[in-house]
């Protein structure tokens, strides 16, 4: 069914216009991707109904599902998958202002770079998750602690990735600014700011992802809610299922609030786009 | 008028790239400069551009000192360096910021309609082909009618056929509004058919060699005899100031110069 849906639309279109590569590529390459995950997952189900497994330690998909819906229905989904988006949504915003500012500031003035860069790079290489203990000492174990982890761990990839950005932009073109006699303000405006923007929505693509990975690594220290907490607890309790649809949750939402940043910056993009587009076709 | 008196350029690691240039340039007059690479061409272009300020000398448009980017001075480079994230249209009027919309769609309309690009106004740079996409940095250049335009080998990326075609094309927006045009160039028969003038330099330090009056009417036939004449006696200049055995003539300084403007 999944793999013949593709085929039969080359042939009609192929048949009909002469987009036909573009337009079979934008609608076989999800599916194509789909194809292992989904066959893994029936396989699976299959194995554990037809009795060949028990599916304890490894539970099927259905299995998975229904925690999820039991987990909705109770109103316990909600009030986990509220606590982590909050701290997410926190922390990546402090660690986003302070990345942007600071990254700014270093890749604008060689002086602030010289001053402020040297000591950056020194914190970056101490692994985040050393801060927690200090954290904890300083900022209780509730939520400040945590939010304070996470956004350290949007700010780097942030603040690398703004300075490096502004570093490389084009000198040349700068120098077209230069001769229709741009000012300062007007020339961040019309030539870094725009020459910079790719380059920043990735860097805040990288650091939600890191934002996520340490809001488990917050809540796995001491929660009493919040999709890290139900991580641990399935552990503790021998749920395997409950694990598993908080990982599956989490692969949702980090999808999700992902696809928001790259929706919210096509329409700024679409220059890129138009490159790309032509490049794999 | 655009007076260059003794430009000279030092930089910072020590290299004299242009040494005691000299020159008037009359308003709407076309300069070719030509010379071996390294000579302090691109050097002297942006001293004049106001982009590098000179070590020494002054550069003065209509007695007006320029020592930085000047509304009357526009420049091309080499590359179009288009700003990829603007439209064809929105990179023609980048210039044109402090005009009122209407005014400056006006004129990027026309602009774009002057240079056989008016379907593409709504494409992206890297839909150009490079003939295209150099043609658009002309019109960029042009649209806010600068009264001196600078080339900075402005074909010399693009195929000999496309090359020709621009010439041809450059000559044909110049005759609109008639601006100076100083292009730097390494092909003579580029610098013969659209030069009134042609400034040959020399290297080590970068300065001017000889000057040679291209007296054809225009359009010119490449093909003429005369043209060929013309040709033969610029590539002679050329192969005399690479020759180390040749002295300096005394084209930058002395009464001498009086007599060749
Ligand atoms: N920014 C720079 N710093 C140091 N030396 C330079 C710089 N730009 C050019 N030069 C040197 O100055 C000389 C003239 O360069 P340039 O004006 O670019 O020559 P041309 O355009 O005639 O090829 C060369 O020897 C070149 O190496
Ligand atoms: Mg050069």
């Amino acid at each position: 069914m999944i793999s013949d849906a593709p085929a039969r639309q080359q042939t009609s279109d192929t048949a009909e216009s002469a987009a036909a590569p573009s337009r079979l590529s934008r609608y076989a390459r999800p599916v194509l991707g789909l194809l292992l995950p989904v066959t893994l997952a029936l396989g699976w189900e299959l194995v554990v109904w037809s009795g060949w497994s028990n599916g304890r330690l490894v539970p099927p998909p259905s299995r998975i599902f229904a925690t999820i819906t039991e987990l909705a229905r109770s109103g316990e989904l909600v009030r986990h998958i509220t606590a982590t988006l909050w701290r997410v949504s926190l922390g990546f915003a402090f660690g986003v202002v302070a990345g942007t500012l600071l990254g700014a500031i270093s890749g604008y003035w060689s002086l602030a770079r010289r001053l402020l860069d040297p000591t950056v790079q020194a914190l970056r290489a101490i692994p985040s998750l050393a801060w927690v203990p200090l954290f904890i000492l300083w900022l209780g174990i509730f939520e400040t602690s945590k939010i304070a982890l996470i956004a350290v761990g949007v700010f780097f990839p942030v603040y690398l990735g703004v300075m490096g950005a502004i570093l490389s932009v084009d000198r040349k073109i700068v120098e077209v600014g230069r001769t229709f006699r741009l000012s300062g303000f007007a020339m961040i405006r019309r030539i870094l700011l725009p020459a910079v923007l790719p380059a920043y929505v990735v860097s805040l693509r990288v650091g939600l992802g890191l934002g996520w990975m340490f809001v488990v690594a917050a809540e796995l220290i001491g929660a009493s809610e919040g999709l890290g907490y139900l991580l641990l607890d399935g552990q503790q309790l021998g749920k395997p299922a409950q694990i598993l649809a908080a990982i599956v949750i989490f692969a949702i939402l980090g999808k999700l609030t992902d696809w928001l940043i790259e929706i919210a910056s096509a329409p700024f993009l679409r220059w890129q786009d138009a490159f790309s587009r032509a490049k794999g076709a | 008028m655009l007076a260059l008196d003794r430009v000279s350029k030092t930089y910072p690691n020590g290299v004299e790239a242009l040494a005691r240039f000299s020159a008037e340039i009359r308003q709407g007059e076309i300069i070719a400069i030509i010379g071996g690479s390294g000579c302090g061409k691109s050097t002297l272009l942006r001293a004049i551009a106001g982009l590098d300020r000179a070590s020494s000398g002054t550069v003065t448009l209509d007695s007006e000192a320029i020592a930085s980017p000047h509304a009357k001075i526009g420049i091309i480079f080499q590359e179009p360096r288009l700003l990829p994230w603007l439209s064809v249209a929105d990179n023609i009027g980048f210039g044109l910021a402090d005009l009122p919309a209407t005014e400056r769609r006006a004129k990027v309309a026309r602009a774009l309609e002057r240079v056989g690009l008016a379907d593409k106004a709504q494409a992206w740079p890297r839909e150009l082909s490079g003939g295209q996409a150099q043609r658009v940095a002309i019109a960029r250049a042009l649209v806010p009618q600068p009264e001196v335009l600078l080339l900075d080998e402005p074909f010399s990326a693009l195929d000999a056929f496309t090359r020709r075609d621009l010439q041809d094309h450059l000559l044909d927006l110049w005759a609109d509004t008639r601006p100076t045009l100083i292009l730097v160039t390494h092909d003579v028969d580029e610098a013969v058919v659209l030069a009134d003038r042609v400034l040959v330099m020399r290297p080590r330090p970068g300065r001017l060699f000889d000057h040679i009056e291209i007296n054809l009417g225009r359009p010119r036939d490449r093909n003429s005899p005369l043209f060929e004449t013309f040709k033969r006696s610029v590539l002679t200049s050329l192969d005399r100031s690479l020759d180390r055995n040749v002295p300096d003539r005394d084209a930058t300084q002395g009464p001498g110069q009086a007599m060749w403007w």
